[in-house]
């Protein structure tokens, strides 16, 4: 469920003018729900960045979401995986 | 059972069960905000589902049907210690989050990223809600918007979000 939230909390900055990149955990709930640009990780439930008390691994987590909001070849749902 | 990470198969039976028959909401039309100006000049807000509080914030209130709609503001200096998990799900391992809030909430991962020129500044607030929403109305119709409110005000260029 806390993905789902997130691509609608996404969709709502969007549309006020803010640039949402999101993570989600189950690929499939991001094709049903359709964030406008998500970033699906193969990490565990409660582990979105994959790693605690690993800021190297979490950055590189960062890095790859922010890499989605450059990319200018995405569309409208877009969904990148990790 | 085996489990595949980022499928059902982590969850719980009672869970699948319970997801299998859930009608997902949909976004359509799906709204697009391409960047305006390069990351390295954006200010940049984090919106976690993680149910972190700060101190003295009231909890979320696990017992709410649907699931609290509610959203905190997390300050952007607050010390990442003393983040508290309130949310309810049994659904995932809280051990991660509870050793290091930045699991879920990055806040040292975005300052680190500012001072190395990646992105231009951490927004002066971030927005932390409890996921386990199953009634999304309220949390559409309200709380969404009001955190967004919130950000527009503050002059955010960028969210990034993270579900846990």
């Amino acid at each position: 469920m806390c993905s789902q939230a997130v691509c609608l909390m996404a969709a709502e900055l969007e549309r006020r003018g803010i640039s949402t990149a999101a993570i989600v955990l189950l690929r499939h709930i991001a094709e049903k729900v359709r964030p406008p640009r998500a970033l699906f990780v193969p990490f565990r439930h409660g582990y979105p960045l994959d790693a605690p008390g690993d800021p190297a691994r979490q950055r590189a987590v960062l890095l790859a979401l922010l890499r989605t909001l450059e990319d200018p070849d995405l569309r409208p749902p877009a969904l990148v995986d990790f | 059972m085996s489990c595949i990470v980022g499928s059902l198969s982590e969850l719980s039976l009672k869970d699948r069960v319970f997801l299998r028959g859930y009608r997902w909401r949909r976004i359509d039309p799906v709204p697009w905000s391409p960047l305006r100006k390069p990351l390295s000049e954006c200010r940049v807000a984090l919106v976690s589902s993680a149910g972190l509080v700060a101190p003295r914030q009231a909890r979320f209130d696990a017992r709410m049907r649907g699931g609290d709609p509610s959203f905190r503001e997390i300050p952007d200096g607050i010390a990442m210690g003393s983040l508290i998990d309130s949310h309810r799900s049994r659904s995932f391992d809280h051990e991660g989050i509870r050793r290091d809030p930045n699991l879920a909430l990055p806040i040292d991962r975005l300052h680190e990223l500012a001072a190395s020129g990646r992105i231009g500044e951490p927004n002066r607030r971030h927005i932390s809600f409890m996921g386990s929403l199953t009634a999304t109305g309220t949390f559409v119709r309200q709380t969404a918007p009001a955190a967004a409110e919130l950000l527009v005000e503050d002059g955010a260029d960028v969210a990034l979000l993270v579900p846990v």
